[in-house]
């Protein structure tokens, strides 16, 4: 019942003040408008860039790297056990890239619980032969279907179909970069000179964009058998085994396990790529301050407007106490009229900050390096949109706040008796 | 014996700013139920400042204030507002209505506040208590687009709500013209006749004052008549 006539009393006091409400209102719905658009716009763009790394890039990767061995044999010596040994020009042994005993770590990797899936590769330098000129590229040997799969292999093939690679026999898909040196079209076979010296002929099946250049330049993608004829390995021949897992936080801990387990390098994506993480933070951090800041200006603005209503409504406050509304009640009447604000001002805001979203995510964006991106990317996550609507609420709630306790402290006898 | 509806003990009120002085001093009496009590006094004897004391507004005095022989004195701020709600009504000289509601929900408010009845039934009691001042008429207008006396008649009707104990007023003519006064004396009179509401009335007019039941009157912060 008070509830009820609280709710009353405050919207016949905003009612009276349409404008200044209005204008109170305006200011926290601008405020939420842009906090909503600048963060979906960030994160979109946050994703866009994390995306072009992180999609094609493993949680984790085990491979195995060809490094001089830790226990050189003199340590093992008896004779030289209590010694100091310095060994100059160590070099790596007859140590191979190969993953030893890959099927089963293959294996075992998919069964983990945390893994979303694993897919073998083959990595391999090969010549571009060009006329008379050789050009240096990285052939990727691929399991086409779990590579779409898992790192959206697709989205990056603009021209061709991606799983070509697989159908067609000696097939390969290029780097845009790399068929535009080699003048190489669609059908086209170009000419490959492996490692061991052996020529192949492969048939281009398409392009692929990855929206780094200097990548372009020299990757490309073939299946895995492929990629193994070419070397003249067998089939268990696997350089790497990329791994994601549901949870890329988790990515530094598994690697760290995998390492001990299988005995092979790990790396995880962290440790790989961690200047984007700092990127996207800063970016993040950046828009939340600023849509604070207006929010704050926002809150300032409602201050001033209740503050000036509590002056202005002075008698009608006198004469709520000497009718017997404590205090409280008053308080109470003007915390609501600054939540309402807040609140409707808020709501309109979260729609305006959606429609710039759209109209954000509309404006045609394209760009050669990124060929999956038409238009400006934006990230429509329902986290900002609460956020926008919890601080709408706080902000509103503390520019009530000192406003509503001066006017609950307003003595009638002092307002009767200055008339 | 008679209900005692309110009484002062020995009160005593002091300014302090910018240097003591003494504005009541030793003010005792009893009003008894259906009395109808006019306070005079020269301008500045402290009639308004004795009104805010009885009315539970001010409670920085010493003494004590009982009303409904209960003890107001050292009460809190909730308490006082729920007692000025249920058993005081108001009328003042100029501080009239809420301008943001209309006539009818300027009467009803402290009703809704008191609760003790449905919105409905509030309703329904306002529409009477205006009729008997006969503005029911006005009920829907806007507070602010009537005139000075209709306005101080519809602050009686308010003040009448929730059927109070007492009803106070502070020169509740002194701002209107004779017509007007006459009128609401005429109400005054016929809420203490016909109704046996008690009435206490602060007011310059002698002749208003000589027509009430009992005169109180003030020098210098006391009591010289009662
Ligand atoms: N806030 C205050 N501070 C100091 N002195 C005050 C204050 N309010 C009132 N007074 C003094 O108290 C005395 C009594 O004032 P009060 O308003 O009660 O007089 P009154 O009898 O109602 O006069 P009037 O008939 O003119 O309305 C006056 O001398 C006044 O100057
Ligand atoms: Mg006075």
């Amino acid at each position: 019942m008070n509830a009820k006539l609280i709710f009353g009393i405050a919207k016949s006091l905003l009612l009276a003040r349409l404008g200044q409400t209005l204008v109170a209102a305006v200011g926290v719905t601008f405020s939420i408008a842009m906090f909503i658009t600048l963060l979906s716009f960030m994160n979109g763009l946050n994703d866009l860039l994390d995306g072009l790394i992180l999609n094609r890039t493993p949680h984790v990767r085990l491979y195995n790297e060809i490094k001089p061995s830790e226990d050189q044999p003199i340590n093992s010596a008896a004779a030289f056990k209590d010694s100091y040994n310095f060994i100059s020009s160590i070099k790596s042994g007859i140590s191979r890239q190969e993953i030893y005993n890959s099927g089963p770590i293959l294996q075992a990797v998919k069964n983990d619980p945390r893994v979303l899936g694993a897919t073998p590769k083959v990595t391999t330098q090969v010549f571009f032969n060009e006329g008379t000129i050789d050009i240096t590229g990285v052939i990727n040997g691929v399991d086409v279907e779990e590579e779409m799969r898992l790192f959206k292999f697709r989205d990056y093939v603009t021209a061709g179909n991606a799983i070509n690679a697989k159908n067609v026999a000696n097939s390969i898909i290029l780097g845009k970069g790399l068929a535009d040196i080699l003048a190489a079209d669609i059908g086209d076979v170009v000419q490959v000179t492996t490692v061991q010296g052996e020529r192949f002929p492969l048939k281009v099946v398409g392009y692929f964009q990855s929206g780094i250049q200097e990548i372009d330049k020299v990757q490309s993608y073939a299946s895995i058998v492929t990629a193994q004829k070419l070397m003249g390995k067998p089939a268990n021949y696997i350089t790497d085994i990329q791994v994601k897992l549901y949870d890329l936080a988790m990515a530094p801990a598994v690697a760290q396990e995998y390492r001990q387990k299988f005995n092979i390098d790990a790396e995880d994506i962290q440790t790989a790529n961690s200047q984007f993480e700092t990127g996207s933070n800063v970016r993040s951090i950046i828009s939340y301050a600023v849509g604070i800041t207006l929010l704050i200006v926002a809150g300032f603005g409602i201050f001033n407007i209740l503050n000036m209503m509590i002056y202005e409504k002075m008698d009608s406050i006198a004469i709520l106490k000497a009718t017997g509304f404590s205090g409280r009640d008053v308080n109470s009447v003007f915390l609501v009229i600054a939540l309402s604000i807040g609140f409707f001002g808020g709501m309109v805001g979260l729609l305006f900050g959606f429609i710039f979203s759209v109209i954000i995510d509309n404006i045609p964006f394209v760009t050669a390096a990124l060929p999956t991106v038409k238009t400006y990317p934006v990230n429509y996550s329902p986290i900002f949109y609460f956020i926008g609507g919890f601080f709408s609420l706080i902000t509103t709630y503390f520019a009530g706040f000192f406003p509503a306790r001066k006017a609950s402290r307003v003595d009638p006898v002092e307002i009767i008796r200055g008339k | 014996m008679q209900d005692t509806i309110l009484e002062a003990r020995h009160i005593v009120k002091e300014f302090h700013d910018p240097v003591t002085v003494q504005v009541l001093t030793d003010i005792t009496f009893k009003i008894t139920k259906g009395e109808f009590v006019s306070v005079i006094g020269k301008s500045g004897c402290g009639k308004s400042t004795l009104l805010y004391i009885l009315s539970t507004m001010d409670t920085d005095y010493k003494g004590e204030l009982l009303i409904d022989q209960e003890l107001m004195t050292g009460r809190s701020d909730v308490e006082l507002a729920r007692i000025r709600n249920e058993k005081i009504g108001f009328v003042f000289q100029f501080h009239y209505l809420l301008n943001e509601f209309s006539v009818i929900r300027n009467v009803m408010l402290p009703g809704l506040k008191l609760g003790r009845y449905s919105e409905q039934e509030v309703e329904h009691r306002a529409l009477e208590k205006l009729k008997m001042l006969g503005i029911d008429h006005l009920a829907t207008k806007e507070a602010y687009r009537i005139s000075g006396g209709e306005k101080q008649r519809v602050a009686i009707a308010r003040a009448l709500i929730n059927d109070p104990h007492i009803v106070m007023g502070d020169e509740p003519t002194g701002n209107l013209d004779t017509k007007n006064s006459e009128m609401v004396f005429e109400i005054f009179h016929e809420l203490a006749d016909v109704h046996n509401q008690t009435l206490l009335i602060v007011t310059h007019d002698q002749g208003f004052a000589e027509r009430s039941g009992r005169i109180i009157e003030m020098e210098d912060g006391r009591i010289i008549r009662h």
